[in-house]
């Protein structure tokens, strides 16, 4: 490309130098390792004690749990389908279960600290107008935004690893559950929170007593929708080093592998039906439930009642 | 403090409300310049919602404003716990300005002295009948079990008892309205404040749940500001109404004098279809003895049959059916007027006897 300008084509000889001015920003980011890798240290011992914990469990335990837990939040149905899932998973590959723990560790941090994020973001966004619009922008570019694009810095500030795993799958899966918190809080019923204020409740009871119980499904949706992307992330995460399911697939990509595709793709399918049914069945509301309390039903509910049959 | 009957205890002074962005200046407008609502929504994009609203409800009396949907009465009720802020005027509730409250006596004001009722009931889904009425005590800071006693009293009085455990959309319109009236009640408030409580209902539950409310309200002595768009509920229930169009108090007064002697045009025609029988006494369409006689010539009374001046047409018919001769009216056993038939047709057409002069009314 000739130095010469030409009006029809500006922009092949206007360079504004965006690009070293972003590679300045890299170095930056090195120089100032040190200030973030504590806090790395931390989070890194965090997932790896989750993970720790998850691989502690025997599989049949792990398993009989993950049924239990299926059982109270969805119903009986829903257990039968999980335990069928998670015999599939299992059974699979001599490792997968292993694998499976690994990822799902991972999905854990992530959603723990999406709730920890969104939630209060997603609180103040249906409170304030001006804040929805604020931040409304910021949710659509980290959806469309190709994961690949924000995947560089994330890794030139903090490192390959997990931590990096986790920022990355948060970007990705944060936006639903702010976005359903705000939209919750927001369809809550007017004249049900002006019956409160006008029966002296404070704005801090307001919210506690009326407005999240209400958005209570709509930020359950949420919570699913954030879980279903996380585990969506692991293959991506898994190019930064993260180990899991997700890295099966991504090797069997590397060496045209189709049997390991095989484990680490219809693993993480299995892991997201388990993780999905779970969270639908708690965002079911009471009526749906025939209004008994959630500890009258499921196992907890079973025990209860066995409990007072003999007293 | 003594406390005397004709204590105000909710005093309006002068509310506006002005619904819009430049709702300051439009009022300022119409201080100076003396705008009507039209030009105020032209030039200002602004609505108006009440106009300059002045009255007072007196201890344990039933105060019903009365008017047809978007006169403003539900933006006029809400002034009085301050869950709308007016544009011009006060609110003053026993004496103190609501409206210069800081937001914690004002939340304490709205938890322990005021009850308010919906129309569209506004009972909390996730909470059952019993978590619904105890709602303001719980606010308070009350221990769990000492609210429940008193909820499980307020539930009784609206003969809920047994339903506590049931969720509001488990119950009846009516049902789910009485629990709105065991929640405004529970705290043992002063005020009751009711936004047209019963319009959601069918007629035959309307009627009986006034009946009920009426019941509780002689029991509870309840300063009461009752909202509603059904003239015939106004009278039954009201000590006195308030009738508004348009965002003003056109009138106010006793159900007798809103319908012996409707303020306007607009009044008058609501009125028209209102039967007199149970309204209007026999003071008001009695002609004075003494006059009765010029007329007529002293004659002997003693068969006459014999009525209070306080006594309605009702009555009155009753007696006059029994009877060929004119009633005789005594106050504290002294004669004090006639009720001719004529008159008593009359007054039951709600018009006056233009053969006679009338007595003033009482
Ligand atoms: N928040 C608001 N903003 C603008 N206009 C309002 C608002 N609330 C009420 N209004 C208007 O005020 C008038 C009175 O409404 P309202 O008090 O609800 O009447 P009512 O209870 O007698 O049916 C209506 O014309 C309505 O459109
Ligand atoms: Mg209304």
């Amino acid at each position: 490309m000739d130095k010469t300008f030409d009006w029809l084509n500006p922009f092949a000889s206007i360079d504004l130098g965006i690009g070293e001015w972003a590679d300045g920003i890299k170095g930056w980011a090195m120089a100032n390792r040190s200030v973030i890798q504590p806090l790395k240290g931390f989070f890194d011992g965090v997932i790896a004690r989750i993970e720790g914990a998850l691989q502690a469990v025997p599989p049949v335990i792990m398993l009989l749990l993950l049924v239990l837990i299926a059982w109270q939040a969805a119903g009986r149905r829903v257990a039968v389908l999980v335990f069928c899932c998670l015999v599939v998973l299992g059974l699979l590959d001599p490792m997968a279960w292993s694998l499976a723990m690994t990822t799902l560790a991972i999905v854990i941090s992530s959603v723990l600290l999406c709730v920890m994020i969104g939630l209060p973001l997603g609180i103040l966004a249906g409170k304030s107008d001006r804040f929805e619009l604020g931040v409304r922008p910021v949710l659509d570019t980290m959806q469309t935004i190709p994961a690949f694009v924000y995947l560089v810095p994330v890794v030139m500030m903090i490192g390959i690893g997990n931590v990096s795993g986790v920022i990355v799958t948060i970007i990705f899966a944060l936006p639903p559950l702010v976005r359903l918190t705000s939209l919750g809080i927001r369809s809550v019923n007017p004249s049900v929170v002006e019956a409160a204020r006008a029966f002296g409740a404070t704005p801090r009871q307001i919210l506690f007593k009326v407005e999240l119980p209400l958005a209570t499904p709509t930020i359950l949706a949420g919570l699913n929708q954030t879980i279903m992307l996380s585990l969506s992330m692991v293959v991506i995460a898994s190019m930064i080093s993260v180990k899991g399911l997700g890295n099966e697939v991504l090797r069997a990509m590397g060496r045209l592998d189709a049997g390991k595709a095989i484990v680490g793709g219809l693993g993480i399918v299995m892991l997201a039906i388990v993780l999905d049914r779970i969270t639908q069945g708690l965002g079911r509301s009471g009526r749906q439930r025939g209004h008994r309390h959630w500890w009258q039903t499921g196992p907890v509910g079973l025990v209860a009642a066995l409990l007072q049959k003999r007293n | 403090m003594t406390i005397s009957p004709q204590e105000d205890v909710i005093r309006c002074e002068g509310i506006w409300k002005i619904f819009g962005q430049k709702s300051q200046k439009a009022m300022e407008a119409i201080r100076c310049e003396g705008l009507s609502k039209k030009d105020i929504r032209e030039r200002f994009d602004c609505v108006v919602g009440v106009q300059d609203a002045t009255f007072s409800v007196r201890r344990g009396e039933i105060f019903c404003i009365m008017g047809l949907s978007g006169s403003g009465k539900s933006t006029l009720i809400r002034h009085i716990n301050r869950l709308i802020e007016p544009t011009a005027g006060a609110v003053i509730i026993e004496g103190q300005n609501v409206n210069a409250m800081n937001p914690r006596d004002l939340r304490a004001l709205r938890a322990q002295r005021i009850g308010m009722v919906f129309q569209n009931m506004a009972l909390m889904p996730h909470r059952t009948v019993r978590e619904n009425v105890a709602f303001a005590l719980e606010v308070r800071g009350l221990p769990e079990d000492k609210r429940n006693a008193v909820a499980a009293q307020a539930i009784e009085a609206v003969d809920l008892t047994g339903w506590e455990k049931k969720y509001p959309d488990e119950l009846s319109g009516g049902m789910q309205q009485r629990v709105g009236l065991a929640r405004a009640i529970a705290a043992d408030p002063t005020i009751l404040l009711m936004d047209e409580p019963f319009s959601a209902l069918d007629p035959l539950i309307r009627k009986q749940l006034q009946t009920k409310f009426m019941e509780l309200s002689a029991e509870l002595h309840k300063t009461t500001l009752f909202i509603t768009h059904d003239l015939d509920e106004a009278i039954r229930i009201g000590d006195r109404i308030a009738i508004m169009k348009d965002g003003v108090l056109v009138q106010i007064g006793t159900p007798e004098q809103i319908v012996t002697e409707p303020a306007d045009d607009y009044v008058a025609e609501f009125v028209g279809g209102i039967s007199k029988l149970d309204l209007v006494t026999a003071a008001r369409i009695m002609q004075p003895l003494a006059q009765y006689n010029q007329s007529h010539g002293a004659g002997d009374v003693t068969a006459w049959p014999v009525a209070g001046p306080g006594d309605k047409l009702n009555t009155l018919v009753d007696l006059a059916v029994g009877s060929e001769h004119p009633i005789l009216i005594k106050a504290d056993g002294a004669a004090v007027g006639v009720v001719t038939r004529r008159a008593l047709l009359r007054g039951i057409q709600g018009r006056e006897d233009q053969s006679q002069p009338q007595a003033e009314a009482v």
